[in-house]
């Protein structure tokens, strides 16, 4: 089926990525490690921009930064250097933000997504390094705040803006976009994505082929489908009242869950780029070819190769590889025990009780995981138990096979179950009659009374089969 | 007047009294100064010298008080480029050239008056009003530098530190009779330095003899990871001291006798080569032909990069803030307020010549030109060793005489600025009077050949009585 | 030549309030300063590059190394305008 795109949906997206796994900010060596500390801790003159101060570059951040772009299948550039992006704002403590501006480290690359009618290819136009500003809050909103409090540690974090081109054809694909780059830079190990501003999405969005506007002040994948569909929908409507779209900026208010815009004067954007002087060209495309012999299989290839090894589902390979914590987690099991059982329980059953706790894989050890799928293989508990151990060492801690102790889950013997049947029946010879003159439901009393003599360990279904092969003989 | 007294008798001195008696005296001095040359005085520097004393600190500087231009960082000592818009602000850490100093023993006396943000050639645009000339109360000092030449010049101070984006030590220099070093862009870390035009600027010292030049490089000079700029090289400047000018190569540009020098000045300058070929040198005319036009080249990349360097003080961090009920009003309000006339000037141009339209036309041209100039230097430095000509075109001129018409102003560092886009070093020394006003001969070196331009300068002055002439002896 | 509105627009851009009555004066200034800068046209710059930074240096770098930050009250020491912790501005819009 091919997506037909009767509104002529163009989307694309500026994503900022913050490598808060580097150590030191971008230009000085200043602690990332701020998300829980109190405002204006993380800051020195040079991310304060004192006067005087000046910025030198974090050389393990570039390495980050061609890291990136070589997973996004990007060109390194041959030299490059920082600019300076002029323009007023009280989040920028020197007046301009240090970025790069003709030679991106990173150009042209591509990414495959699942789109709406099979793979797609999103086209990367360039990634490049800059740093973050500060912190705003704004007592009150935006609109009608009584002042702005600002904080700077955020202030010089290595940002890394990957920009695409408008490629993607609904907020489906945009999101599918998002996760593919998550999941990519996951890979990496450039960035913990559940830290707070750890990526941060603009989108231009266009319909029917008309001017596109600019969503800014997107926080989350969430927000940023339902900004472009909100988005989307607004241009529609302006269409279809015959208003002309104009070029602009606006900023998604996220509790409102409406884009609103920012026209104001200092829209007359005109940021005067020039090469910042007080730092000197990099020339570090050289070092390309050992940082792309050192890349980790990428997600993609990663699920090419759980398919034709486990020989698991479509399903369970992306599943299983989005995350490189789940993928190396689910090949340590895999290597323990059936690797398609494995992918049943880590991709369906783990990840559904991890999710449902909004825990992360580290919450469940591989040893226990491969102990609760031993457990059932051997037909030793039921499938039930296993999960119910599962929950149990999630909630409660503990080892599974003292659990297992604990609540008397494992499944009795079979000779145990033999005699216990052979009694059932001959004690019930009434309902054995009745059973045989058709009266079906007979048979539950007799298993019932299998289930009595087990204390219930014994699994039902497997009492109830050989309850009727021991009455038809 | 107290007479000049260099880094060696300050060194005598303070043996025979104390290093705290030494800062005693500069600082009674200071406070009956009338040429306004200090901004501020360090109300620990006694405490400071007490403790040389007592540590028995034996650094190269022990005890010697200096003064430092307002525009370098020092921690808990405010630091206003002369501006109103960094009023209050007291920085929280040092220059790099500041803990040098301090490590090498060195007493600051205080901070000195400038051209507000350096952007001038005679000191009457700070905001704490004009430094007059000690040589003639009714002059300038030259600047941007001009507080810490004329403080030096006036005894309240053996030496001090400015910088020299187009000309600003070297100007005040030689308007106030004194030595003044514009060092190799990279020689001497500018962090702490708060930026005019970083790719210009350098850090320079000011004393009354070459000697204390090159004992002040020896301490300030040098490695610093802190400025990306900074280059790692090993050189010891005291060992440029030695009468010694034989066979030395000069070479002198024609076009830096060019229209508006003084006929005095050009004499003067004339005879200063005529002595170096008395003690052995050759010299010959060389051709700059871009110099023409290094001027405008320097004015449009300096104020290009002060836009976007003075943008940082918008008065949310700190310093002056204006009434405003939204950021960008208050910011627009506190800089209407904040910075004088020619730093508005400056930043507008600067913003206009890098802005949509124009950026290619005014701020890539320029730098286009600079590579020019600068190969003017590389061909003429491959045949000669040293470049001479006049400091300035003129003594220092009359206090308000230049003050309303920029251009003027700016035609004055005809003979600096192209030193600054080619990054070599050059110093500026006394080479004589005109009308009892001081007049420097300027020397100009390769990229980090700070020391045969240092022994050029040290063999003139050995040779020479010029820079013994002090103030209030002018007959 | 520059012209009135550009002046005041500028102004904007630099963020330096300037009223009408004084775009008039800064328009003459720097028109004066323009019209000098004017003569790098002469300059024939056909294949020259242009020279960013005077010394040819490239690949500066530091180690991703922590070094200590400032204490919070340092930080603010050069303001009044603060709030828990936080700088305090005007709103924005
Ligand atoms: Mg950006
Ligand atoms: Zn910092």
């Amino acid at each position: 089926m091919v997506y037909e795109n009767p509104d002529g949906v163009r989307i694309g997206l500026e994503v900022h990525v913050q490598l808060n796994k580097l150590n030191t900010k971008l230009f000085c060596g200043c602690s990332t490690d701020y998300h829980n500390d109190e405002p204006n801790t993380h800051v020195c003159p040079v991310c304060l921009g004192l006067p005087g101060s000046l910025p030198v570059i974090n050389e393990r951040a570039v390495e980050f930064a061609i890291r990136i772009g070589l997973a996004l299948n990007c060109e390194i550039v041959e030299q490059t250097q920082f600019h300076r992006k002029n323009y007023y704002y009280p989040d920028l403590p020197k007046g301009f933000q240090t970025t790069q501006y003709d030679y991106p480290i990173a150009g042209k690359g591509k990414v495959v997504i699942e789109g709406e009618d099979g793979e797609r290819v999103i086209r990367i136009t360039r990634a490049h390094m800059e740093e973050d500003p500060g912190k705003l809050q704004h007592i009150g909103t935006i609109e009608k705040s009584k002042g702005t409090l600002i904080n700077y540690n955020r202030s010089g974090m290595t940002l890394i803006e990957i920009v695409s081109e408008p490629d993607m054809r609904s907020p489906k694909e945009a999101r599918r976009y998002l996760d593919k780059l998550r999941s990519i830079l996951d890979y990496l190990e450039v960035f913990d994505g559940d830290l707070e501003g750890a990526m941060r999405v603009d989108a231009n969005v266009s319909v029917y082929g008309g001017d596109r506007a600019e969503v800014k002040n997107i926080s989350s994948f969430k927000g940023a489908e339902r900004a472009l569909l909100y988005e989307i929908m607004r241009q529609k409507n302006q269409v279809r009242r015959g208003e002309k779209i104009v070029m602009e900026t606006r900023h998604f208010d996220e509790a409102r869950g409406v884009t609103i815009s920012m026209r104001t004067k200092e829209e007359e954007h005109d940021y005067r780029y020039f090469p910042e002087p007080d730092l000197v060209p990099l020339r570090v495309a050289d070092r390309a070819p050992a940082i792309l012999k050192a890349l980790p299989e990428l997600p993609d290839a990663k699920r090419e190769r759980f398919l034709q090894q486990y020989g698991m589902s479509g399903m369970h390979a992306r599943a299983l590889t989005t995350e490189i914590k789940v993928a190396n987690f689910y090949e340590e099991v895999a290597a323990k025990v059936d690797p398609k059982d494995a992918a049943v329980w880590v991709a369906d059953i783990l990840k559904g009780e991890l999710n449902y706790r909004d825990l992360d894989i580290d919450a469940f050890a591989v040893e226990d995981t491969v102990a609760v799928i031993g457990l059932v293989t051997e037909n030793k508990i039921t499938e039930q138990s296993g999960v119910e151990i599962i929950r149990t060492v999630l909630d409660h801690g503990g080892k599974p096979q003292d659990i297992v102790k604990e609540r008397g889950l494992l499944k009795v013997e079979d000779d145990i179950v033999a005699q216990a049947v052979e009694e059932a029946i001959n004690e019930s010879q009434e309902a054995v009659a009745d059973y045989l003159a058709g009266k079906e439901k007979s048979l539950n009393f007799i298993v019932g009374k299998v289930m009595q003599k087990t204390k219930g360990r014994a699994d039902a279904r497997e009492a109830r089969e050989k309850v009727l092969a021991k009455i038809k003989g | 007047m107290t007479a000049w007294t260099g880094i060696s008798e300050i060194k005598q001195k303070i043996a025979e009294t104390s290093a705290e008696e030494v800062t005693a005296s500069y600082l009674e001095t200071i406070g009956k100064s009338c040429i306004n040359g200090f901004i501020t005085t360090w109300d620990k520097a006694l405490e400071a010298a007490r403790g040389i004393d007592t540590g028995g600190h034996e650094g190269p500087l022990a005890g010697v008080p200096i003064a430092i231009k307002d525009n370098i960082s020092t921690t808990g000592l405010s630091t206003t480029c002369s501006s109103k818009i960094l009023q209050g602000y007291v920085p929280p850490y040092d220059a790099h050239v500041i803990e040098k100093l301090r490590a090498a023993g060195a007493v600051i006396l205080g901070k000195t008056n400038m051209d507000e943000f350096a952007m001038g050639t005679s000191t009457e645009s700070s905001y704490y009003g004009a430094t007059l000339n000690p040589w003639d109360a009714a002059r300038v000092p030259g600047g941007s530098s001009g507080g810490s030449a004329a403080v030096v010049a006036a005894g309240e101070a053996p030496v001090s530190l400015g910088s020299d984006t187009g000309g600003s030590v070297r100007c005040p220099a030689a308007f106030c009779g004194v030595v003044g070093l514009k060092p190799t862009y990279g020689c001497i870390s500018r962090f702490g330095l708060i930026s005019y035009a970083n790719s210009l600027e350098q850090i320079g010292p000011l004393a009354t003899n070459v000697a204390d030049i090159a004992t002040l490089m020896d301490v300030i000079a040098g490695y610093d990871p802190r400025d990306s700029t900074s280059i790692n090289r090993e050189n010891t400047y005291s060992n440029a001291m030695k009468d010694d000018v034989k066979g030395l190569k000069i070479g002198v540009p024609e076009e830096y006798f060019g229209e508006g020098i003084d006929e005095d000045v050009e004499k003067l300058v004339w005879d200063a080569i005529g002595k170096y070929e008395d003690m052995g040198a050759s010299w010959k005319k060389v051709s700059m032909p871009h110099t023409k036009y290094a001027l405008a080249s320097y004015y449009i990349i300096a104020m290009s990069e002060a836009s976007s360097n003075l943008a940082r003080f918008d008065g949310t961090r700190y310093g002056f803030r204006a009434d405003g009920d939204n950021w960008h009003v208050m910011a627009s309000k506190t800089r209407a307020q904040g910075f004088g006339e020619e730093v508005k000037r400056r930043i507008l141009l600067g913003t206009y010549a890098l802005s949509a339209g124009y950026h290619d036309k005014y701020y890539l041209k320029s730098l286009k030109v600079r590579t020019l100039v600068k190969q003017d230097f590389d061909r003429a430095l491959a045949e000669v060793d040293v470049l001479m000509g006049p400091t300035m075109p003129t003594p220092a001129f009359r206090i308000g005489e230049k003050i309303d018409d920029p251009l003027s102003l700016y035609l004055a560092d005809v003979n600096t600025v192209p030193i600054n886009l080619a990054g070599v070093p050059s110093i500026s020394l006394p080479c004589g009077f005109v009308e009892g006003m001081p007049v420097g001969l300027q020397i100009i070196g390769k990229h980090f050949d700070e020391n045969t331009v240092l022994r050029a300068a040290y063999s003139f002055e050995q040779n020479t009585e010029h820079h013994t002439r002090r103030p209030g002896e002018v007959a | 030549m520059i012209t009135k509105e550009e002046v005041e627009h500028v102004g904007w851009l630099a963020r330096v309030e300037i009223d009408e009555k004084e775009s008039d004066v800064y328009a003459e200034k720097l028109n004066s300063v323009l019209d000098y800068f004017g003569q790098l046209d002469e300059v024939d710059t056909k294949d020259v590059p242009p020279t960013y930074h005077v010394m040819d240096v490239v690949n500066v770098f530091r180690e991703d190394v922590v070094k200590e930050s400032m204490p919070q009250d340092i930080v603010l020491s050069n303001t009044e305008h603060k709030k828990e912790g936080n700088f305090k501005s005007p709103r924005i819009m």
